[in-house]
C-alpha cells in the first residue's frame, strides 16, 4: 500500500515535470508551468519520507533545512549577471549529489554488485565527479577567480585521452570482476581529475557550449542514479535535464559553425589561434558621444546588439532608458540577440527582461539580419566576434561560416567597447575599421548615460 | 536488478529521451537561461534517492554520504525553482512592461 503511495506520487510528479517543461515553449505559460514542477517535486519529497527503509529523520530534516536555506539565499540574492556563475555552481551540487549516492550504494554493498547494476553505477559515479569538478572549474573562470582563457599544454589532448581511457579500463574491469574498493575509490579520483581537465582549454567565450554540456552530464549522472536505484521519476527527471543540454550545446556549436570537438579539444581563443588572425585593415574611427546622440535622436530605426561586456559593466538598465528615451521621440527601438552573446545561453534575454525590456522587442539573429539595412544606427554594445563580418565574408577566418548579426549592413554602427583590445577570439574585428563604424571608448555604463542625457537635450 | 527491470527501465529511458527532444526543441532562445535552471531543479529529484541514503542508516559513511546529497539536491532543487521563478516573472509582455 505504501509503497503504491510512493509509486504513485513519482508517476505524478513525473507527469507534473513534463507539463512544467512544456509550458516553458512560451513566456505566458512557463510561469503555470513551473508551479506544476515545484508540485510535483512536493509530492515526489512526500512520498519518499513514506519509504520503509527509512529509520531516522535527524539527518534528512536537518538536510533539507540547511539545503533550502542555502537555495533560498542564493535564489533570492544572486544578480541576475551572474546567473552563468550560479548554473555552474548548480550543476557541480546536483553531480555531487549523483556522485555522493553512487558512492554510498557501492560501499553499502561491499563493492559486490551484479553486473548491470555495477554498469550504471559506474556511469553515475563517472560522470558525477567529473562534472563536479569541471563546473567547479567553469564556476571559477566565470567568477573570475581564475583567468578566462584556455590554459594549455604541450600533449594536453593525448594525456587528458589517456586518462580518461584508464578511468574507462577501471570502470570495465570493475564491471567485469567487481569487488575492488580500492579500484573504485582510484575510478571515482580518476574522473574528479578528468573534469578539471576537461574544462582547462575551454575558453570563457565559449561557455554557453560547456554550460550547455555540463548541464547535460549532470542530468544524466541523475539518469544512471535512477537505473542504479530503480527509480523510474529519476531516470525520467534525468533523462529530461540530460536531452534538454544536449539540445542545448548542439544549439550553441551550430552558433558558432563549430563541432562539438572543436569546442571541447580546440582550445579557442588561445594563443595559437591568435596568431592566425592578421593584418589591419585600415584605422577605427573615434567618434564624440554628442555626435553619436544626435544620430540616435534623429533616427527611424535603432537596433541594440548586447554581448557579455554589457553583462560585465552591469548596463542592462541603462540601456533600457536610453531605449526609453528614445521611444519617446518616436524612433523604433530593438535588440538583435546572438544566441551565444553572453556566458550562457539566453544570458541576454535574461539580463534585458531584467531591465524591464518586453521580450516582444528582443528579435533572434534570423529575424533581426533583414531588418539591419533598414537600420539607422545599430549600437554594439560590448559585443564583438558575434558582429565580426569576417565570419561572412573571410573564409580563411578562424570563425568563418559563424552565423553572425550583420551590423555592417545598416547605415551607420556604434561600437561601445572597454578599449582598443581585441575580441575574446583574439580576432581582428574588420568591422571597427568600416568606414560606416564609428568607435565609442569607456565603460558602456557610463557611456550609455551619457548618451541618455545628450539625447534628452538633442 | 533483474532483466525485467532493466528492460522497463530502458523503455522509460528511451521515451523519456524522445518526449524530452520534443519538448525541449519548442523551447526558443529567450527561455534558454529559465529552461536551464529549470531543468536543473528537476534534476535535482536525485533528491529522492539522497533521501533514502541519509535516512535508511546502512552505515555511518552512507549516512554521511547521503546527508551531503540531501543537501546538494535541496539546494538546487529550491535554489532552482526560486530563481527560475524569478527570472520569468522578469518576462513581460509590452503592455504591461510599459506601465512600470
Amino acid at each position: 500500500m505504501q509503497t503504491y503511495f510512493i509509486e504513485l506520487s513519482y508517476l505524478l510528479a513525473s507527469i507534473f515535470f513534463i507539463l512544467g517543461l512544456k509550458g516553458m515553449s512560451h513566456p505566458e505559460s512557463a510561469k503555470r508551468g513551473m508551479h506544476l514542477a515545484e508540485f510535483g517535486m512536493l509530492m515526489a519529497i512526500v512520498g519518499t519520507l513514506m519509504h520503509h527503509e527509512i529509520v531516522t529523520y535527524t539527518w534528512i530534516l536537518a538536510g533539507l533545512a540547511v539545503g533550502s536555506v542555502v537555495g533560498l539565499a542564493m535564489g533570492v540574492w544572486v544578480p541576475m549577471t551572474a546567473m552563468p556563475q550560479r548554473t555552474a555552481l548548480s550543476h557541480a551540487f546536483g553531480a555531487f549529489a549523483a556522485a555522493l549516492v553512487g558512492i554510498s550504494e557501492f560501499y553499502r554493498e561491499g563493492g559486490h554488485l551484479e553486473t548491470i547494476t555495477m554498469s550504471a553505477l559506474g556511469f553515475e559515479v563517472m560522470l558525477g565527479a567529473l562534472t563536479t569538478t569541471g563546473s567547479l572549474l567553469a564556476f571559477a573562470k566565470l567568477q573570475g577567480l581564475v583567468r578566462g582563457t584556455p590554459m594549455t599544454y604541450k600533449g594536453q589532448n593525448i594525456f587528458n585521452m589517456a586518462l580518461l581511457a584508464v578511468t574507462i579500463g577501471i570502470f570495465v574491469y570493475l564491471v567485469i570482476f567487481p569487488g575492488s574498493m580500492p579500484l573504485f575509490f582510484t575510478m571515482v579520483g580518476l574522473a574528479f581529475i578528468f573534469g578539471l581537465l576537461l574544462v582547462m582549454p575551454i575558453g570563457s567565450a565559449d561557455m554557453p557550449v560547456v554550460m550547455s554540456l555540463l548541464n547535460s552530464y549532470a542530468g544524466l549522472a541523475s539518469a544512471a542514479t535512477g537505473f542504479v536505484l530503480s527509480n523510474k521519476v529519476l531516470i525520467i527527471a534525468g533523462t529530461l535535464d540530460g536531452f534538454s543540454g544536449f539540445i542545448l550545446s548542439i544549439l550553441m556549436c551550430r552558433a558558432m559553425n563549430r563541432s562539438m570537438t572543436n569546442v571541447l579539444f580546440g582550445a579557442f581563443g588561445s594563443a595559437a589561434t591568435a596568431a592566425a588572425s592578421g593584418e589591419q585593415h585600415g584605422s577605427m574611427r573615434e567618434v564624440g558621444l554628442e555626435d553619436i546622440a544626435t544620430q540616435l535622436a534623429y533616427a527611424n530605426k535603432v537596433v541594440f546588439v548586447p554581448g557579455y561586456g554589457l553583462a560585465t559593466a552591469q548596463a542592462q538598465h541603462v540601456v533600457r532608458e536610453l531605449a526609453d528615451v528614445l521611444e519617446k521621440r518616436g524612433v523604433t527601438v530593438k535588440y538583435g540577440i546572438h544566441p551565444v552573446a553572453g556566458r550562457m545561453p539566453g544570458h541576454m534575454n535574461v539580463l534585458l527582461a531584467e531591465a524591464n525590456v518586453p521580450y516582444s522587442a528582443l528579435y533572434e539573429l534570423e529575424q533581426i539580419n533583414p531588418e539591419f539595412p533598414s537600420t539607422d544606427v545599430a549600437v554594439v554594445i560590448g559585443a564583438n566576434d558575434v558582429v565580426n563580418p569576417d565570419a561572412r565574408d573571410n573564409p580563411g577566418s578562424p570563425i568563418a561560416g559563424m552565423p553572425i548579426l550583420e551590423v555592417d549592413r545598416s547605415k551607420s554602427v556604434v561600437v561601445l567597447k572597454r578599449g582598443q583590445g581585441k575580441g575574446f577570439s583574439g580576432l581582428e574585428n574588420p568591422l571597427f575599421f568600416k568606414p560606416v563604424t564609428g568607435m565609442l571608448y569607456g565603460d558602456a555604463k557610463d557611456t550609455l548615460t551619457r548618451l541618455v542625457q545628450a539625447v534628452q537635450h538633442a | 536488478m533483474s532483466h525485467e527491470t532493466l528492460i522497463s527501465a530502458l523503455y522509460v529511458f528511451a521515451l523519456a529521451a524522445f518526449l524530452g527532444y520534443q519538448v525541449i526543441s519548442r523551447v526558443p532562445p529567450l527561455l534558454h537561461t529559465p529552461l536551464m535552471s529549470a531543468t536543473n531543479a528537476i534534476s535535482g529529484i536525485s533528491l529522492v534517492g539522497s533521501i533514502v541514503t541519509a535516512g535508511a542508516h546502512y552505515n555511518t559513511v552512507s549516512t554521511i554520504l547521503g546527508f551531503i546529497a540531501v543537501v546538494c539536491s535541496t539546494t538546487n532543487v529550491v535554489g532552482g525553482f526560486v530563481i527560475t521563478d524569478r527570472m520569468l516573472r522578469m518576462f513581460k509582455r509590452k503592455e504591461i512592461a510599459k506601465k512600470d
